[in-house]
């Protein structure tokens, strides 16, 4: 509670305990011979000031600057009607329920802001600077990059980098959500928010604070509530006229029928205060954006970044679903499956075929040598010759190796044996004859098939497989994974017009996602409704192009999104329908004579509070 | 040039928004965004204008919501 916070309650107990008494000694007749006089309205004007003087001096301050509808002016003018029409106890009653509904409504807005930036907190203070020889605590944002920070046990990596000395575990929860630590040791990227285990790291900063993986995720959770979801515009527009329209209307209530009826102004002016206590649209205007905060702050918690509530709405209404296959539903790591010799051993063709890609640094190739698994005597090649689009065409023990695609072998005329297999197969020869091949693979990530699984389970209709792959190993992935529908054989530019294809399919409100790593997928990620990235941290293009970016290129946390947002979005139309409808119905029965003062504090103050309550319930999304 | 700003007492989200209207109106400025969740207010305007702009946001926002502080 702050202090401002404090002395309100101090001013809401002695207002509270001198009214109090004045109620008893009403009820118990003390007070008899001055009821109706000027004596007892001075008497409740004591707790009424002591209550809401600071209200009628912002009122008036507030119509000395031309804001004529704020909340100040109109409980003012409410507790004045009531004065006015000799209900004193109402009139102060009012304002103490009004003051209690506004400390209780500012604790929980307060205590509802303190939990999601404590969520936040990710934010390094200090790093451990080398200057002088002497180990200083400077600010992360004074540290250049190439700098050299020391990470001791339990600190928080204050800038990206790499590590130099020292090997540790690494505590990527709070970005990731990913409980099990991750190893790092000399050579490997380290990345700023994450915390250090029980080993002291020395770092090379590789990034500026500015520029480093924690500053950018917390101005995008900051950007986040810029980018407004429909339902949020809708209730900002809503609030401009509500609050003119309702007082007008108690305006209306308060002339006309005692006009058009005759009889009693009090009555009718009774009715039309209870308007302007439920003329403040505050319930709608915080509870809303505090509830897509609120799954904002969810999603993050489970390493998902949302850059707006309008696309947290979006994925609510998600219904096909694109993939990009390598890096997305596969591991993008190549694997040699099969050697498949024509004559002699299979260790002989893995060298054979290592020797031949000994100078590459194409990815299959990187995989050859791995399984090959020793190192290369390079004095037994000769000159690589390249053969675009086909392979390589190198010596090796002094004799012509062939290694590459089926082309390669129509080419040369080698009397090859085709491949059906899924996969990427590299055929080789030597000497002019067919020598065999190797069938390599990339895998499909573990969890993939029950990401798709799940993602089927919470109502996305459609799963799309965009690759530049071969259609048979495609299709192979499709199979084991349950994708819907696939599309192979594509070059970078026809994954954009695949997917306009596919949105231009959709239903009206039907929303269209595409998961892509990143790397080249940025104009399809910046094209789909929704651009999810598999933002394997770090990776700039990814986070910059993409709506939502799953920090540990976890697919399956697709499913916990759309969750999250299915149950914010349930939320906020509760909460609409919630204030709204008891606003509306407190309003009808006021200008029925029905409802009195303590319904209208109810329907004012007590309705936020009940809304601020229930938003809070986005954050805490339940995990998977 | 996008700057940020910390609020300090902005109580109500109306006002937040209301705040966030007027600021908008200002000539000079891009775009604006007061946030009642983070107390946080950004304002986009021209570089050149920028202290001058500076100077009405602050007129606007004491004449919207007195007791809400402009932390620079």
């Amino acid at each position: 509670m702050t202090k401002k916070q404090q002395k309100m309650l101090i001013r809401i107990g002695i207002a509270f305990f001198l009214f109090a008494g004045l109620l008893v000694s009403e009820h118990a007749g003390l007070l008899e011979g001055v009821e109706g006089t000027a004596v007892l309205f001075g008497i409740y004007l004591i707790p009424y000031l002591v209550i809401g003087y600071d209200i009628i001096y912002k009122a008036a301050r507030n119509i000395s600057h031309g804001q004529v509808f704020d909340e100040n002016f109109l409980m003012m003018i409410a507790t004045f009607g009531a004065f006015g029409v000799g209900e004193y106890s109402e009139a102060v009653a009012v304002m103490l329920f009004y003051q209690v509904g506004e400390l209780f409504q500012g604790y929980a807005v307060g205590k509802s802001r303190q939990s999601i930036s404590d969520m936040m907190d990710i934010c390094p203070e200090y790093a451990n600077m080398e200057v002088d020889g002497k180990l200083t605590q400077v600010d992360p944002d004074d540290v250049e990059p190439g700098s050299m920070i020391v990470i001791k046990p339990g600190e928080r990596i204050p800038l990206d980098g790499v590590v130099l000395e020292g090997e540790s575990y690494i505590d990527t929860a709070a970005l990731t959500g990913e409980s099990v630590p991750r190893k790092a040791s000399v050579g490997d990227g380290v990345i700023s928010g994450c915390v250090n285990g029980s080993g002291t790291l020395k770092v090379q900063t590789t990034k500026a604070f500015d520029d480093s993986t924690v500053a950018r995720i917390l101005e995008l959770v900051e950007n986040a509530s810029s980018k407004k979801a429909k339902m949020e515009n809708f209730i900002t527009k809503f609030a401009r006229y509500y609050t003119p329209i309702v007082t007008l209307g108690a305006v209306i209530l308060a002339v006309l029928p005692p006009l058009i009826l005759g009889g009693g102004w009090g009555e009718w002016i009774r009715r039309a205060c209870i308007f302007l206590v439920i003329s403040c649209p505050c319930a709608l205007v915080i509870s809303v954006p505090l509830g897509f905060f609120g799954g904002i702050g969810a999603a993050s918690r489970i390493g998902i970044l949302v850059k707006g509530s309008n696309f947290l709405e979006a994925v609510a209404q998600m219904e096909t679903i694109v993939f990009d296959k390598t890096g997305t539903l596969t591991k993008g790591e190549f694997k040699v499956q099969a050697v498949c010799p024509a004559e002699g051993s299979e260790k002989e063709l893995l060298e054979l075929a290592a020797l031949a890609e000994g100078y590459s640094n194409h990815p299959i190739a990187g995989s050859i040598r791995e399984a090959y698994g020793k190192e290369i005597n390079i004095d037994r090649i000769g000159q690589a010759q390249e053969i675009a689009g086909c392979g390589i065409c190198i010596p090796v023990d002094g004799k012509e190796a062939l290694i590459g695609n089926e082309k390669l072998m129509r080419e040369r005329k080698i009397d090859y044996v085709p491949d059906q297999s899924a996969g990427t197969i590299v055929y080789i020869a030597y000497e002019g004859r067919f020598a065999g091949r190797i069938v390599i693979a990339d895998r499909v990530k573990d969890g993939a098939a029950q990401a798709i699984r799940d993602m089927k389970r919470v109502g996305v209709k459609k799963c799309v497989m965009l690759t530049g792959d071969r259609q048979e190993a495609a299709d192979a992935v499709a199979r084991e994974l349950g994708i819907d529908e696939v599309h192979a054989e594509l070059l970078p530019g026809d994954k954009v017009s695949k997917v306009e294809e596919l949105l231009a399919r959709q239903e009206d409100k039907a929303k269209l996602a595409f998961v892509g790593d990143g790397m080249n997928d940025a104009p399809v990620l910046t094209r789909a409704d929704i651009g999810i990235a598999m933002g394997s941290m770090g990776s700039d293009a990814a986070i910059e192009a993409a709506d939502v970016v799953l920090m540990d290129d976890d697919v399956k946390k697709i499913a916990s999104i759309v969750k999250i947002s299915r149950k914010t979005l349930t939320i906020v139309k509760q909460n609409i329908l919630f204030a709204l409808g008891v606003k509306g119905l407190v309003l009808l029965l006021g200008a029925l004579g029905v409802a009195n003062m303590w319904e209208a504090v109810f329907a004012d103050v007590g309705v936020s509070v009940i809304a601020i309550l229930n938003a809070m319930r986005a954050l805490k999304a339940e995990k998977g | 040039m996008k700057k940020k700003f910390k609020l300090e007492d902005l109580d109500c989200a109306n006002c937040a928004a209301k705040m966030e209207n007027a600021i908008k109106k200002i000539n000079g400025v891009n775009d604006a965004n007061v946030s009642f969740l983070a107390q946080k207010m950004t304002i986009d305007a021209e570089d050149d204008q920028f202290e001058d702009i500076m100077k009405e946001v602050v007129a606007v926002c004491a004449k919207v919501e007195p007791d809400c502080k402009i932390l620079f």
